[in-house]
């Protein structure tokens, strides 16, 4: 399982590349396994400013829905607009061309709550 | 958690294993729209050594198994395979199921995994005809060759003329070196092929052998992601989705399996009657979605007015025409073709048009 060092993670199979106020998300390689195939990616929030933990978008896969949530709470500045024609870079490169929206994080000490990969990797066992 | 006599050789060939119907099965492999596609275009093969066998035998046989099911066993003839349901007393299902008839005195009856424990219970509490009854579920496996190319595969490995077994119809013969193998032309995902059954122990040699003969015609392995990719697009009913103990066979648009024929005095057979004679106030109707959007199991179905008129009870996205499938229960007359529907999913209303499955026609 990939796992980049370099990368914050969330116990909902988030990752996280924090770079100044700016925090880019994606979705695991862990995560991208359990969905199976990516069917589309739906994120209807750019523009908005949403609290850590609530839902800025869902990812369907051929088999299952699941919702995509805040790691840290900000401003929706960009999303990926490869995922609307490529849904399945997802599945192919999570951690690269597969990453979700950008955030312009409010409160930097809400980062503190992210994982290590060292303590993600504990947590998918 | 339950294997099947597979486990390890699904491992080996990179399937990723989940619980399902209290067996550790291999939901993929390659992926869900690849072993999708594959199976339409050539051949894919399935562990489904988790269905249930129950063997009914003796000279009470076929009574029982007419009174138990809701199509007409006296139609079948020895060779033949019947799809069937178990009609539950309340008008409901209590599983849907293929029937073998052997002759006149031996049925197989295969049955869902999640349900053979009911299935038996229900199958013994019923027999007051003094059959002979057998679960085999525990030491029988069963693979799934399916696919154009599946029956060159298995023909490669029996001396049986497998031309000279029709859809719905079986054999028991040579296989891959093992002596009376229950060859099936039946299957779950309308591309054609064959289910086979024996004794677990011959299981892995089978599956090597399989998958050797099956090199030349790129046979791959399937999980249980594409089976259901596979049946929904041709409109096949799964039990726990669009049948239950709640649901209805006529409702469900398995009136074609429900024979009010003379002599077949099957359970629930006069409320059934009744409720057709009365006319259904729900069908199960497939659909497609007219914007993004998945339909899922449980999602209100609902008018242009905003009502709730009926639920999702499968959906997905059709791995072959790319476009969002469904069926789900919509009160009467919504189940007409080319009615518009929407679907309540999550915030928003999805347009989606009532068709005739199945979604797609396999060449």
């Amino acid at each position: 399982m990939n796992v980049p060092s370099e990368l914050k993670y969330t116990k909902d199979h988030e990752w996280v590349r924090i770079e100044g106020d700016t925090a880019t998300v994606g979705v695991t390689d862990f995560a991208q396994g359990e969905l199976g195939d990516v069917v589309f990616v739906e994120i209807e929030t750019e523009g908005e400013t949403l609290s850590q933990g609530e839902t800025f978008g869902t990812i369907e896969a051929v088999k299952t829905v699941s919702d995509l949530f805040m790691p840290v709470g900000g401003e929706v500045i960009e999303v990926n607009e490869k995922l609307e024609d490529t849904p399945d870079i997802v599945n192919s490169d999570p951690y690269g061309d597969g990453w979700m929206v950008k955030i312009r994080i409010e409160d930097a000490s809400e980062a503190d709550d992210l994982l290590s990969a060292s303590d993600y990797e504990d947590l998918i066992g | 958690m339950r294997k099947t006599v597979f486990n390890d050789i699904h491992r080996k060939m990179g399937g990723r294993l989940v619980p399902f119907a209290g067996f550790e099965m291999p939901v993929e492999f390659a992926g869900v729209k690849k072993e999708h596609v594959h199976v339409r275009e050539k051949a894919g093969i399935f562990d489904v050594s988790h269905m249930g066998e129950i063997w009914v035998s003796g000279e009470h046989a076929t009574e029982l198994v007419q009174r138990l099911t809701t199509n007409d066993v006296h139609k079948l003839t020895d060779g033949r395979v019947q799809y069937s349901c178990f009609p539950n007393g309340k008008g409901g299902i209590v599983d849907d199921l293929l029937v073998y008839r052997v002759h006149a005195d031996k049925y197989l009856l295969v049955v869902n995994a999640s349900n053979i424990e009911k299935d038996w219970n229900w199958v013994v509490a019923h027999n007051h005809h003094g059959a002979d009854l057998e679960n085999a579920s525990d030491s029988t496996s069963q693979l799934a060759i399916q696919g154009p190319d599946a029956a060159k595969i298995l023909q490669k490995l029996t001396p049986a003329d497998l031309g000279a077994v029709p859809y719905y119809s079986f054999i028991f013969d040579e296989l891959a070196g093992k002596k009376n193998i229950l060859i099936s032309n039946t299957g779950y995902t309308g591309s054609g092929g064959f289910e086979i059954y024996f004794n677990n122990a011959e299981g892995p040699e089978i599956m090597d052998v399989l998958m050797e003969a099956g090199r030349e015609f790129d046979l791959q392995p399937a999980g249980l992601a594409a089976r259901d990719t596979l049946r929904l697009e041709m409109g096949f009913c799964l039990y726990g989705n669009d049948i239950d103990d709640t649901t209805s066979p006529l409702e469900a648009g398995l009136g074609w399996i429900t024979k009010f024929t003379e002599g077949n005095d099957f359970i629930d057979r006069t409320f059934l009657e009744q409720q057709k004679e009365q006319g259904l106030k729900q069908r199960l109707a497939g659909f497609e979605l007219q914007e993004r959007g998945i339909a899922r199991k449980d999602y209100p179905i609902v008018n242009e007015e905003g009502n709730v008129i009926g639920r999702v009870t499968s959906g997905t996205m059709s791995p072959l025409t790319g476009k969002t499938i469904g069926m789900g229960y919509v009160e009467l007359p919504y189940n007409k073709v080319d009615t518009v529907i929407y679907v309540a999913i999550r915030n928003k209303q999805i347009p989606a048009i009532v068709v005739k499955p199945p979604f797609y026609q396999p060449a």
